[in-house]
Order: structure tokens, then C-alpha cells, then sequence
């Protein structure tokens, strides 16, 4: 083979890598998986974990890759809760084309807002996006005769799923089915991601000066982003209403954005697995503080969040690898 | 014969300040042109307004014979005129090959997919090997950018832009700040130019621009001085005024 021959596919190789399904990926999909058969009585709190988790994804979709800090996410959540719960209390009761029918409701009001988020810098996007979230559940208050206001959108009762499994009050069914549809989702995030569109939506992160120095227009490439992170909220809202049949304004609150970027910082922004494993740590940690001090909970997070910060995730995640090292070394 | 790049009696004011006054400049294709002038001259105001950073207050710029006067940044690029950035405009947490690959995936037209794997299209694959192995950066293909010396660095920023596929090249000071024992790079990565692209040199370092520049033109106070092959330059006594004399040479 001749050195241009061993070049060419070594770049191929190299490019490859970065896509290449590891052995860990696995082990997560299959531990996802196990956990529906091992842990019946979890399913209602599994599929919490995992609808919380899909919409750290979607957000990490917007701050980690295309580097726009956004604290109103819940928006597009909330929007996505009310408008699965609305479509099935008027007549569209198939949980599939229920969620089909959000995604694209809630990708249009995502590309509708993409453009206030284009304008100015970091804090004007923090205020901007946090200001729709404001008004979306100020909206969602004041249309009580559409959205049952403070009293919350009640008497949600989804059809049966693919025409024959019936929502049961185990969550089993639920649970199943947000399994599913987290994992399709999940799976083309995975292949936008490493796409050349998804290269280039990183490439604007890293830096937007030269992304439109090689021709690739940026705010083109955030609009997209933005409307289909949004679209995978809208979902991510669908699936709590469909599983929970209610929907309450409590969704659009700013605790729950702000939760979000929490769960972020926990589990890593910029690499898809980062929320889902985010969400899981987060509910495991504040089950476990809000057993011992049910009243001080958010105290310890707090301490937490600002132990992360102080001491950086890598350490922090790196320490049993560390110790266990350390601890070869010696023996 | 058309020209590569051209600029007509281009101006442009900011308030009361004249930045550019009465630029007329013409590239022949393939040509080596080199653009100096003393610090505050309006080298950086002349690059910004021939890639649209900047519009001008009047004149045109053509490139090729069409006129791209009022055109954006990215059509610009795509009608093949691009350029190196002064200070490192990289994306430091990609590789070389990633940065190349995805620029070579835009010029192929492929960086709308949102489904395929980056080089799953040998096309891909092969420019950027091409563009790697003429910059001389094959060994360091898989480092992060951050990672890598500063010449090294400063071969990057000129590979993207050949990665581009440019018709006309505008380097904006690619050997600035890089250190003596790197230069040699920064040498044999401007040799390693493809020779039908046209480039127009933006330098302070006089050793390079000569080496370099079949014709320089002398930018003095938003005004060109005059224009010349190398030899023309070095013995014009203006020149050296303006470089050794009253106004003085950062």
C-alpha cells in the first residue's frame, strides 16, 4: 500500500472512531433495558428519570453543541406537556400521533423563538430565554378556559398504545414506552450529532468567526438546532403528560430549567449521554438527602452544585479511577 | 486576461477618518501579491471590506468578473475567495483532520446532512488527506488543536482556508507571532500553495513578503504609495522612508 493509500485510511479510520458505538453504550442500553425487568416497582419513578433525562438531552442539544445558554427550556416542555394533553382531550388519542403531532407543534414555536436567541450575546440570550418561559406559563395561567389554569389540565386519558397495550396505573406500560421512544431519539441524536451538520453546529461553539470563514452560515445552523432541540422538549413534555395523564403549570417554572442545567453540570454537557446520566444521579441524590432531611434538601444540592463547580466534574467523576489506580500502583 | 481579484477606487469612511482612499488594486490569476504598509496604514480595513466584513462607502471589488460588492461572507466564500485570520481562528477542541474534513465537507456541498457519518463520503476523506499531507500535518492529525505548537497552528489556519478550495487566497500575517525556529514551516507551507491559486500576502515580515511576492503594493494612510515587482519596491526611496523614516515600522 503506498503512503498516500496508508494515509487515506487512517483519516478514514480516525473519522470513524469518532461515531464508533463503544462497549459502554452497550452495557447502558442494556442496563436501561434490565431495569425494566428488575425493577417493576420502579417504573413510575423510571420513566420520570427518563422523560427528565430526554429533556436534559434536548437542552444539551442547544448548550452543549451549539453553545447557546438558555434558561427557559421549560418552555418548549411545558408546551410540549399541555399541547400532548390537549390534543388527546380533543380527539387525537393515539399516543404516537399524539407525540408526532407535538414535536412538530412545539419544533414551530422553537424555530418561531430561534430568532430572539440569535440576537445578542450570552445574557441577552440567558434574559430572552427566560422570558419565554415566563410568558409561556403566564399564558398557560390565563387560558384557563383551554388549559384548566392553576387547577392544571386534568381527565388526560391517552388510547391504547399501538392499538392494543392500555396506560396501567403501574407505569409498566409507561414505562415501556418511554424506554422506546428515549431510545429512537436518542439514536438520531447520536447520528445528527455526528453528521457534518452536527460537526458544524459544534464548529460554531468552538468558534463562530471561523465557521463563517469557511462558508457555513451560523445563524442557519442554530436556528436548526434550536427547532429540533425544542421539537425533542415538546416530546420529552408529551411523554410525562401521556404517562401521567396531567399536565400542570408547575412545568413551565424556572426551577425546572434551572434543575435542568443542574442535571447538565452533573452528568456533563456536549456528549448525549451526559443527561440521562445527569437526570439519574439527580433524582438518586435528592431521593437519598430528601430521606435523611426532608426539609433541607435543596441546601445539599446546592452545596453540591457549587462543590462541582469548585472542585470540576472531571475530578469528581475521576476519583474512583484515580484511587483505584493508585491503589494497583501499590500492590 | 481577467483579473482574479480586482478592486476599483474603493473607499471607505468611518466618521471623518478615510481608511481606504482610492484603493485600486488588480490580481492576475495564479498571481502572488503582496499588501504592506506601515501599522495604521488599513490593511486590516481593506481585508474586511474584500470579505464583507466591512461594506464599502464606495468602489467596487470584483472577483473573477462577477461583482461581489455587496455580497455576503459565506457567498463570498462560496464563489471562492477566502482567507487566514491574523490571530489563530481554529476550533481548538477539534483535530486538524476534523477542522479540514469539515471544511472540505462544506466545499463538497455535504454539510447539510444530518444523517450521514462525517467521512462516510470518501471525497471527504481524500481532499482532506490532501490538504493535511501538503501543510505537513498527517503526524498531528488526531492531537486537539489546542494541543499543538504555534506554527503547527499557523499551517492549520492556511490549510482550512485551501481546504475551502479558494480561487483567491488572502492571508492575513501568517507568520505573525510565530517563533524564529518555526518560520522555516511557515516558509514551506506558503511554498506549498497550489500554484492556480491567487494570493494576496498581508506581512509585516519583510524577509517573507520579498521571498514570496512576484508584485507588492505599498499601503500608506488608507492610500496606495505605489505598486511594483519586489525589486522596484526595495529601491523606491518613499518606501523607505515610510518604513525607516518619520512614520516608522511596527
Amino acid at each position: 500500500m503506498s503512503a498516500r493509500e496508508q494515509n487515506i485510511a487512517a483519516a478514514s479510520q480516525a473519522l470513524a472512531e469518532t461515531s464508533r458505538v463503544k462497549p459502554a453504550e452497550i452495557v447502558f442500553w442494556l442496563a436501561a433495558l434490565a431495569s425494566f425487568f428488575l425493577l417493576p416497582e420502579q417504573h413510575l419513578l423510571l420513566s420520570e428519570v427518563l422523560i427528565t433525562g430526554l429533556f436534559a438531552l434536548s437542552l444539551d442539544l442547544v448548550l452543549g453543541y451549539g453553545g447557546i445558554v438558555s434558561l427557559g427550556h421549560a418552555a418548549f416542555f411545558g408546551f410540549g406537556c399541555y399541547a400532548a394533553g390537549l390534543a388527546t382531550k380533543h380527539g387525537v388519542t393515539d399516543p404516537l400521533l399524539g407525540l408526532a403531532l407535538v414535536a412538530v407543534l412545539t419544533g414551530a414555536l422553537g424555530f418561531a423563538t430561534s430568532f430572539l436567541v440569535l440576537r445578542g450575546s450570552d445574557l441577552t440570550r440567558i434574559m430572552v430565554t427566560l422570558s419565554v418561559g415566563v410568558l409561556m406559563g403566564e399564558l398557560a395561567n390565563r387560558m384557563a378556559w383551554l388549559t384548566g389554569g392553576a387547577d392544571g389540565l386534568q381527565g388526560v386519558a391517552p388510547g391504547l398504545l399501538l392499538g392494543r397495550f392500555e396506560f396501567d396505573i403501574f407505569g409498566q406500560v409507561a414505562y415501556a414506552y418511554t424506554l422506546c421512544v428515549a431510545f429512537v431519539l436518542f439514536v438520531l441524536a447520536r447520528r445528527f450529532v455526528h453528521s457534518p451538520f452536527g460537526w458544524s453546529v459544534r464548529a460554531v461553539k468552538e468558534n463562530a468567526l471561523r465557521t463563517s470563514a469557511i462558508g457555513i452560515p451560523v445563524n442557519r445552523r442554530l436556528v436548526v438546532v434550536y427547532t429540533l432541540a425544542a421539537a425533542y422538549a415538546g416530546i420529552a413534555g408529551g411523554l410525562l403528560t401521556q404517562t401521567t395523564q396531567f399536565a400542570s403549570l408547575d412545568l413551565f417554572s424556572f426551577h425546572r430549567s434551572a434543575d435542568l442545567l443542574l442535571i447538565l453540570i452533573i452528568g456533563g454537557t456536549g456528549y448525549l449521554y451526559g443527561g440521562l446520566i445527569g437526570a439519574l444521579v439527580f433524582k438518586l441524590i435528592q431521593d437519598a438527602i430528601a430521606n435523611v432531611t426532608p426539609q433541607y434538601w435543596e441546601f445539599w444540592i446546592g452545596l453540591l452544585l457549587v462543590s462541582f463547580v469548585l472542585i470540576g466534574r472531571e475530578r469528581i467523576v475521576g476519583l474512583p479511577g484515580l484511587v483505584w489506580r493508585r491503589l494497583r500502583g501499590r500492590a | 486576461m481577467r483579473a482574479a481579484l480586482e478592486t476599483r477606487h474603493l473607499v471607505r469612511r468611518f466618521g471623518g477618518l478615510v481608511a481606504t482612499n482610492d484603493v485600486s488594486i488588480t490580481l492576475a490569476p495564479g498571481a502572488r501579491h503582496a499588501l504592506i504598509g506601515p501599522n495604521g496604514a488599513g490593511k486590516t480595513t481593506l481585508i474586511n471590506l474584500l470579505t464583507g466584513v466591512l461594506t464599502p462607502s464606495s468602489g467596487t471589488i470584483s472577483l473573477h468578473g462577477v461583482d461581489i460588492s455587496a455580497a455576503s461572507r459565506s457567498r463570498r466564500v462560496a464563489l471562492g475567495l477566502v482567507r487566514t485570520f491574523q490571530i489563530n481562528q481554529l476550533f481548538p477542541g477539534f483535530t486538524p483532520l476534523q477542522t479540514v474534513g469539515l471544511a472540505v465537507s462544506r466545499r463538497l456541498g455535504l454539510d447539510r446532512h444530518m444523517f450521514r457519518r462525517i467521512g462516510s463520503d470518501r471525497r471527504v476523506v481524500e481532499g482532506s488527506v490532501d490538504v493535511l499531507e501538503r501543510f505537513d500535518l498527517m503526524s498531528v492529525m488526531n492531537r486537539p488543536t489546542a494541543s499543538l505548537p504555534y506554527g503547527k497552528q499557523r499551517l492549520l489556519e492556511i490549510a482550512v482556508a485551501i481546504a475551502c478550495g479558494p480561487r483567491v487566497l488572502l492571508l492575513d500575517e501568517p507568520a505573525a507571532g510565530v517563533p524564529e525556529g518555526e518560520r522555516g514551516e511557515i516558509m514551506d507551507g506558503l511554498a506549498a500553495l497550489p500554484a492556480d491559486v491567487t494570493v494576496l500576502l498581508i506581512e509585516h515580515d519583510m524577509d517573507l513578503v520579498f521571498r514570496f511576492a512576484d508584485r507588492i503594493s505599498v499601503l500608506v494612510a488608507g492610500g496606495l504609495l505605489l505598486e511594483g515587482s519586489p525589486a522596484e519596491v526595495a529601491e523606491d526611496p518613499r518606501v523607505r522612508a515610510v518604513y525607516l523614516g518619520d512614520a516608522g515600522h511596527g
